[in-house]
């Protein structure tokens, strides 16, 4: 008996002293707070090497991508410090730096050797400057992203498709190289009964709680010729917002949601697309080239029956951004070893690791590896993306703006409300009130 | 409404109902000071919780404050907020949308539950057991029913359109509850009556059982027919039981947010932006402080307001 309770006794202290010792072992924890999608799950592993290296321990805070920006928001202006550093979306720079929610790295950059350079400028100017344009550095980019397309490869590889289809459009079915093109595959696809089961053609962004639709609404206004403001006046948006082309794109979005969703679609995010991609109910799917590793990887959909293509050009070339920066939270107690975190994850080794394991580097030391194109079958199409893409508003009341753009876009293209031109006229008066509040006009 | 009672004579009736050795024991202070002792501690927390709040609110309403923003200079801008949401048509659209939402759910759930509170009143074989099911949907998170009701209405998979479509013959992908403008406001309806008719005819069954059984066994004995029993005795003996299952809804149902959120977000388009989702865009999302306070008072002095005129109603059919 009393080798059982000497037993015990051992065991008890020995699960007392366990917790203790790697507690012991690691001086600090950072929490870094990120959107819960799998590039998240690749930065986990990533972290190891922090920490194996500097001994101080990550936490992660990551949230559902519809609730994100509503739950970091919310800390940030409530001055929480739950957050340490946090890769926030790229329309919150301006209201962060204003708002001193972000520490301002120049200094920190410039006494490290982080050279702004060393990055893509498209993301330097979506993810880290504000104001845009200006050598005013609140993030280090952290993660690319562009709004692409996938496509079920496989389908339109089939002979009896490719010739209904050259019947139909005299031409061979491929990636679209139009919007028009796009539209034509979507309607091509839809109905059609492949392998016994009815499919449809594109699975596109119509949520409207968050930001779904106007990000999906944008990969169209762009192309076709939407401009936020007079490049000469800026916030003057009349004949820009407002114009013929817009209109058009707008138009254009709203007859691909009416000829070619699935039956339901009139809420659908990134998931309902990548449900929709991955069950086998549609032929084209817009997302963020984020989810495309996870998509390539995936046993039904994944491999040689996925292809994938960058968002297609009308008019003009252009894509909506996506991505991230990562920033150091000004309420944070442990700045010192958030800071270290940046300067860790900066280094382009530690970038080339990133980029393998699933997220999308945007130093140059990766991006402009002669070899690049080739590590993945769509690191070739981030690279051409990331050279067009546009971003939404990053002014600090970029909120009001955004939820402005859901409404006036939800009204036209899934309620059926007025016209698409009814439809910017009213988003311009909207966009203009928010801007003479915040003082930008008069 | 309830008069509200002085705060002294309320300390005076606490001092009176109080135990004499609890007095005793407190040597050295009144019995009046003891009351005060006593009932302090609700009145601070009623101030903290609820008129600090209200004040700071109404003082916020007539300001340019925003939350995400504590730094800015804060200046007063009048009644601008109040007149600006009187006058914005967005605004108004959302008050019709909280309308039609508010008096649909009213209208059906007295009926269904009427009906409901009926039935079980019979006492039927198993009744019981068919009462705890009937209660089960009100037990149910709104979060919850929000969630499996959008499953439930999905067109490819869900059981309702299944249901309607074995019902009707029409297929059950031709139809959107949640994604047409037309049928999305009717959704939002259908799902708060199967949730809340349980709660209506739970009241409503209370006042049933209220009524004596004598005053029927008079009535059969002076040969009044079932109809007639209904009109005279039952009806006028349990309207003071809707009407307080009314009003309990439709305060309820006028800030409605949970359930609607997670059902349509206020969709398609602004078909089913209710007020409270309106409010909680602008409070929290586009952080207008000061004009969400304002839009807050506006929302508060209208249910309160017809609050009060419903309860004196309510008063006059108790008096009768």
């Amino acid at each position: 008996m009393t080798k059982y309770l000497l037993g015990a006794a051992a065991l008890a202290a020995v699960a007392a002293l366990a917790p203790a010792a790697p507690a012991s072992a690691q001086s600090k924890t950072i929490t870094l707070c990120w959107a819960a999608w799998d590039p998240a799950n690749a930065l986990v592993e990533l972290s190891k090497d922090f920490t194996a290296k500097t001994n101080v321990a990550m936490k992660f805070e990551f949230v559902p991508w519809p609730n994100f920006a509503d739950r970091m928001l919310n800390e940030l202006n409530s001055k929480g410090k739950l957050c340490d550093l946090l890769i926030g979306d790229s329309q919150w720079i301006g209201g962060a730096a204003e708002n001193g929610h972000y520490v301002k790295l120049n200094d920190f950059f410039a006494k490290e050797g982080i050279k702004m350079d060393d990055f893509m400028p498209a993301t330097v100017l979506g993810y880290s400057e504000w104001p845009k344009g200006t050598p005013n550095y609140w993030a280090l980019p952290a993660m690319g992203d562009a709004l692409g397309w996938t496509y079920r490869k496989d389908w339109f590889a089939r002979p009896d498709i490719q010739a209904d289809f050259k019947k139909k459009h005299g031409r061979d079915l491929a990636a679209p190289k139009t919007l028009t093109e796009l539209t034509e595959i979507a309607q091509f696809f839809q109905g059609r009964e492949i392998d016994g089961k009815k499919v449809y053609g594109a699975a596109i962004f119509t949520e409207r709680g968050s930001e779904g639709i106007t990000m999906g609404v944008s990969n169209f206004l762009y192309p076709y010729g939407f401009k936020y403001q007079d490049p000469k006046k800026p916030y003057a948006m009349e004949g820009f917002v407002n114009s013929p082309d817009a209109v058009k794109g707008l138009e254009a979005y709203k007859a691909l949601f009416k000829c070619c969703t699935p039956p339901g679609y009139t809420d659908a995010y990134m998931q309902e697309g990548l449900d929709a991609f991955k069950s086998g109910q549609v032929a084209l799917q817009m997302n963020w080239f984020a989810f495309f590793p996870g998509l390539y990887k995936d046993e039904k959909v994944g491999g040689e029956h996925i292809g994938f293509f960058v968002n297609p050009p009308e008019k003009e070339h252009g894509s909506q951004l996506g991505g991230q920066g990562i920033s150091v939270v000004s309420y944070s107690p442990n700045k010192a070893e958030a800071l270290a975190y940046i300067k860790w994850f900066a280094q382009p080794e530690v970038q080339k690791k990133w980029w393998a394991l699933g997220g999308y580097s945007a130093h140059k030391a990766v991006l402009n590896d002669p070899g690049f194109a080739k590590t993945a079958p769509f690191a070739a199409d981030f690279l051409t993306a990331m050279g067009e893409v546009v971003d939404f508003w990053a002014e600090p009341s970029y909120a009001q703006l955004l939820l402005a753009e859901q409404k006036r876009v939800h009204d036209y293209v899934v309620a059926d409300k007025g016209t698409a031109k009814e439809a910017l006229d009213a988003l311009i008066k909207d966009w203009q009130k928010v801007f003479k509040d915040d003082g930008k006009v008069n | 409404m309830t008069e509200l009672t002085p705060v002294s004579s309320l300390a005076d009736r606490v001092a009176a109902a109080s135990p004499d050795w609890a007095l005793r024991r407190a040597g050295g202070f009144s019995d009046r000071s003891i009351a005060w002792l006593f009932i302090a501690p609700t009145i601070v927390l009623l101030l903290a919780i609820n008129i600090f709040p209200l004040i700071w609110t109404i003082r916020l309403s007539f300001t340019n404050y925003r939350g995400n923003r504590p730094n800015a200079p804060l200046k007063s801008v009048g009644l601008d907020h109040y007149q600006s949401i009187l006058s914005d048509p967005d605004i108004w659209a959302a008050m019709q949308a909280t309308a039609h939402f508010v008096l649909w759910t009213i209208a059906l759930q007295t009926l269904l539950g009427f009906a409901l509170a009926w039935l079980i009143d019979r006492k039927f074989r198993g009744h019981a057991l068919w009462t705890t099911i009937i209660l089960i949907p009100m037990m149910l998170s709104p979060a919850v029913v929000g969630n499996f009701w959008r499953f439930l209405y999905q067109p490819q998979i869900g059981l309702f359109n299944y249901l309607v479509s074995f019902i009707s013959g029409v297929p059950p992908s031709s139809f959107e509850m949640i994604g047409s403008v037309k049928l999305a406001p009717w959704s939002i309806i259908l799902v708060d009556t199967w949730m809340w008719t349980p709660y209506v005819a739970l009241i409503i069954l209370a006042g049933l059982r209220s009524i004596p059984d004598y005053i029927y066994e008079a009535a059969e004995v002076d040969r009044a027919s079932s109809w007639r029993q209904f009109w005279s005795i039952t009806l006028p003996m349990v309207l003071p039981f809707i009407m307080l299952a009314v009003l309990f809804r439709g305060i309820e149902n006028f800030k409605m947010f949970d359930m609607v959120n997670l059902l349509t977000s206020g969709g398609p388009g602004s078909t089913t932006e209710v007020a409270s989702i309106t409010l909680k865009r602008e409070a929290f999302e586009k952080w207008r402080t000061g004009y969400s306070s304002a839009f807050a008072i506006i929302l508060f002095v209208t249910v309160f307001g017809l609050a009060n005129i419903y309860v004196k109603a309510l008063n006059r059919v108790r008096q009768r």
